[in-house]
């Protein structure tokens, strides 16, 4: 919920920010990827360009040429990467009160709801934060992650692997720095834990991005049993 | 056919965004949903943790694996234990990843 409002501090903007764009730097950095598996499923150039433009949400994206890639039909694939757009309606739930924008600027915001875009400002203490947070990410991402697709759809795998530099594991480090700070209370290392099992339990038996979504669930069972233990 | 999926799939992904940040405030007043959108942040957090490192493959045939990823994220944690800034926690994570692949 949004704290105390008022200008932020210079300090606190500067920090927000460059935490933003380090996010924003190694999640587009995979877009070079998706371009070139993109192209390598069988789309065209301008087609892979359009879902980074377009769709812009990783998973989805992801699914969507999975299924392309192996021989699915089109439309399969547009369903798969829908069901995995479901997480940010959650997303988009929780942050909607601590942004506060309304008219435009909501409709136009609502095209930057991301996993990294919410992870950077769902923690924030004030609206000024959250929004510096929302938008430095938001926009930094979607910059780098559709350059970065018309540069691996165009040079396909000729640029190399991301993995190369690690960036792989850097998104994970990230999302994990992110994590830390909401570990202290019992009932959210529970959550923590019991998410991670169920996505490792699924990643074999599911298409890629309903582990995640899965996740929504053990929220959801959580707060419920949460609430019949203090009746 | 592809770009009518193509299409589809963006148009019904920005409404499924759009429908999160329009549903009206006092919806998430209530206790039972101030709760559950606390936990979603940590188990979603947490899901993409144990994807992004575990998993390969990422297409239609994804499996678990264990390799320099699980490395990374170690550091990670460890840089977290000492109280690393984001950003130092972030690169951490890459060399080591990127390392251990060398060595």
């Amino acid at each position: 919920m949004p704290g105390p409002e008022g200008p932020l501090d210079p300090d606190e903007r500067r920090r927000i920010v460059r935490d933003g764009l380090a996010v924003a730097v190694a999640t587009g950095a995979y877009g070079i990827s998706f371009g070139a598996i993109g192209v390598s499923s069988g789309l065209g150039v301008a087609q892979t360009c359009a879902l980074s433009l377009l769709v812009f949400t990783g998973a989805s994206q992801f699914a969507f040429v999975g299924v392309i890639a192996a021989g699915g039909a089109p439309l399969l694939g547009a369903v798969s990467g829908l069901l995995l757009g479901v997480r940010n309606t959650l997303y988009g739930l929780r942050l909607s009160p601590l942004l506060d924008w309304h008219g435009f600027r909501r409709t136009a915001a609502a095209h930057l709801v991301i996993d990294e875009s919410t992870a950077m400002s769902v923690t924030r203490s004030s609206t000024e934060a959250a929004r510096v947070g929302f938008l430095t990410t938001g926009i930094g991402v979607f910059v780098l992650w559709n350059a970065s697709t018309l540069i691996g759809a165009v040079a396909g795998n000729a640029i190399g692997d991301p993995r190369d530099y690690g960036l792989d594991s850097a998104v994970g480090g990230a999302f994990l720095a992110l994590l830390w700070p909401r570990l202290q209370s019992p009932q959210n290392r529970l959550a923590a834990v019991l998410a991670a099992a169920l996505a490792l339990v699924l990643v074999p038996l599911t298409p890629a991005g309903i582990p995640v979504l899965a996740a929504g669930v053990v929220a959801l069972g959580l707060g419920l049993s949460a609430r019949e233990a203090t009746r | 056919m592809t770009w009518i999926a193509i299409l589809v799939c963006a148009a019904g992904c920005y409404l499924l965004k759009l429908a999160g940040v329009s549903i009206p405030s006092s919806v998430l007043e209530r206790p039972l949903v101030q709760r559950i959108a606390d936990l979603l942040p940590v188990a979603l957090l947490a899901a993409l943790i144990a994807v992004q490192v575990f998993s390969r493959g990422g297409g239609s045939h994804p499996s678990l694996t264990i390799d320099a990823r699980l490395a990374g994220l170690g550091a990670a944690a460890g840089a977290l234990t000492l109280r690393a800034p984001f950003l130092v926690v972030v690169i951490v994570s890459a060399v080591t990843a990127s390392l251990i692949r060398l060595a």
